[in-house]
């Protein structure tokens, strides 16, 4: 079982107090140079392991950044605080974005995630509830995170608490029914607590979104299930900061994060190769330099 | 009154189910409902009556109906996801194993109107192989209460219980057959009664009928024992294990498929262990026809009399 770094722990509060206290474009700087962090140390992960999701990683990691070090109220010395904020990573297959990102945090020590995938190691191929502290959910298979974010939502509703749930998918996700099925649920308790993040990278493992089974008109789709659309860049760490900060209406808020599968590696962004495809050592060394500048 | 008046008295366990459910809720506020547009069919109109706003309904979307309980869960609440069994079990079966198995969500699984319970409504409403999909899961219990006392028993012990369970509550109305007092603990079946020359492992509507065939055997001077499993995960393997040692044959029985439910675990476990003449009285690969409840419990042998045959039937090839 995986435990708090304390010392990371520490750190990570007192950036996240810092950050707490600035403007999303004065935060901007700080969470780009944690991401592009994470994007090494994920990188290297992937490397190592022979396997992971290194397109989709880097498509959605500016926006587990953003969530973790400047709006989520979580404690990794206590993962399970009842009145803490939630995220649930939907498009589960992005696993090492946010072993990164939870190492990040301290929910467990950094060098932890040198056992990416090995035999034995709590840290899977996809990230399970009981062995990695941080996760709420397990996920993998697509279009379960949507429901337990409702549900979650639920809760704080039928406690008076004033905690919010965060559910970031995939948007060839948004091809599973069950989405759907759990986006007339939010909307219909007034889930205004929830916040649904599309990472929209036009991408699934095979080909673009639209080749493979339409998504667009997308914002259209959401707002008339009942849902208050933002749509940013979901590389700008300003944008992205303002459009999860901006309290919503009554309605749940669905942020539709414009993204690049690969983002940071110029020879991996927009391909889909690039979906589960594992870097060579000298790949690795490119990218390395290109994620240093 | 005699066992036979007894057995006259037929009983709704999802009067049972619902009652317990209110009374658990009264005394806990973390207890919420969760159904799928099966307030009704749940019988959880009375819950929601009382608790109008601790009852959630996501409409007719199965998938979303297990995601927001192992959500609910999350939150620290304790939902009673209801649904009729086929459409839970079959529809939101991954949504069993990953949200809610996987990520030890505590969440009690209702499945509503079981086995043949819909009778003419056809295959498709047959809830015959929800015991072969859940003993796959893993760190699921599978629980099967036979009468309204254990149908109690069970609904507080999954209340209790901190991780997840699916409860198969009958519809079929049975007769009282658990004594008054009877302990209900994971994994532990429950002697109905002692018998060295046969054994009969029932679980839920087959246990009145199990102890039916015993009565007629007796009469024959066949000593049956009568075992009812309520945990049909995790097995009493100990149990099972001493039938298989001490009488002559098992007989199992259950209003499910046989190819991977109770009669299945007790096949693989003796098989291993302890091997045992074994009759396994349950569905075969097969759709139903067309018919009534009680028309298919016969069509397929699931009456006293088939278990009482299926125990001559192990007596006289022990005497061989």
């Amino acid at each position: 079982m995986l435990s708090v770094d304390h010392e990371q722990a520490l750190r990570f509060r007192g950036e996240r107090a810092r950050l707490e206290g600035l403007s999303p474009g004065q935060a901007a700087p700080m969470l780009r140079e944690i991401a592009q962090q994470l994007r090494r140390d994920d990188l290297r992960m992937i490397h190592r392991a022979r396997l992971g999701h290194i397109g989709g990683d880097y498509s959605v990691i500016d926006i587990l950044v953003t969530l973790y070090a400047a709006v989520l109220h979580v404690d990794p010395a206590d993962p399970l605080a009842p009145e803490r904020d939630r995220l649930v990573l939907s498009k589960g297959h992005t696993a090492g974005a946010l072993y990164a990102t939870l190492a990040y945090c301290g929910f467990f020590p950094r060098r932890e995630l040198e056992t990416f995938a090995e035999a034995g190691s709590p840290l899977n191929g996809h990230p399970n509830r009981v062995k990695v502290p941080g996760v709420e959910t397990s996920t993998g298979p697509l279009g379960h995170g949507f429901p337990v974010a409702v549900g979650i939502a639920l809760s704080a509703r039928l406690q008076r608490s004033h905690r919010r749930t965060f559910v970031v998918l995939g948007d060839g996700e948004l091809q599973e029914g069950s989405n759907w099925e759990a986006a007339m649920t939010a909307a219909h308790y007034g889930l205004s607590s929830l916040f649904a993040v599309v990472d929209r990278n036009r991408l699934q493992q095979g080909a673009r979104t639209e080749e493979t089974k339409a998504l667009e008109p997308l914002a259209d789709k959401w707002a008339s299930f009942g849902w208050e659309v933002r749509e940013v860049d979901g590389h700008d760490h300003a944008q992205l900061l303002d459009s999860f900060r901006r309290q919503g209406t009554a309605r749940p808020v669905c942020v539709i994060a414009h993204t690049v599968k690969g983002k940071g590696v110029s020879f991996m962004e927009d391909r889909v190769e690039w979906h589960h495809k594992v870097p060579s050592d000298e790949e690795l060394e490119l990218a390395l330099r290109e994620l240093s500048a | 009154m005699s066992q036979q008046a007894q057995a006259a008295v037929l009983h709704d366990c999802r009067k049972t189910f619902a009652d317990t459910l209110i009374a658990l809720a009264r005394e806990d506020e973390r207890i919420v409902a969760v159904c799928n547009d099966s307030v009704g069919s749940s019988n959880l109109t009375g819950f929601k009556a009382e608790f109008p706003d601790r009852m959630v309904n996501v409409g007719i979307a199965e998938q979303d109906l297990v995601g927001v309980g192992a959500g609910l869960a999350n939150g620290g609440l304790i939902p009673f996801v209801s649904a009729a069994a086929p459409f839970l079990t079959g529809r939101a079966l991954e949504q069993i194993k990953a949200d809610i198995a996987y990520s030890q969500a505590r969440v009690v699984l209702c499945g509503q109107s079981p086995g043949f319970s819909y009778g003419e409504l056809g295959p498709t409403h047959h809830s015959i192989e929800d015991l072969s999909w859940l003993r796959a899961v893993a760190d699921l219990p599978v629980i099967v209460p036979a009468d309204p006392l254990q149908t109690a028993q069970a609904v507080r012990w999954a209340a209790a219980n901190p991780g997840p369970c699916y409860l198969r509550i009958p519809r079929t109305p049975v007769p009282d057959v658990t004594p008054p007092g009877s302990p209900f603990q994971q994994g532990k079946a429950l002697r109905l009664t002692d018998g060295d020359d046969v054994t009969l492992i029932a679980t839920g509507t087959m246990v009145s009928r199990a102890l039916q065939a015993a009565e007629s055997l007796r009469a024959e001077g066949i000593a049956a024992r009568v075992l009812n499993v309520a945990f049909v995960e995790p097995l009493d393997t100990a149990s099972v294990l001493q039938a298989a040692a001490e009488t002559k044959g098992i007989v199992v029985a259950e209003e499910a498929t046989v190819t991977g439910g109770l009669g299945a675990a007790v096949a693989a476990l003796t098989a291993q262990h302890r091997p045992a003449h074994l009759r396994l009285l349950g569905v075969p690969r097969a759709f139903a026809p067309t018919g009534s409840t009680a028309f298919l419990l016969e069509y397929f042998g699931l009456t006293a009399v088939d278990i009482a045959a299926a125990a001559r039937d192990i007596m006289a090839h022990a005497r061989q």
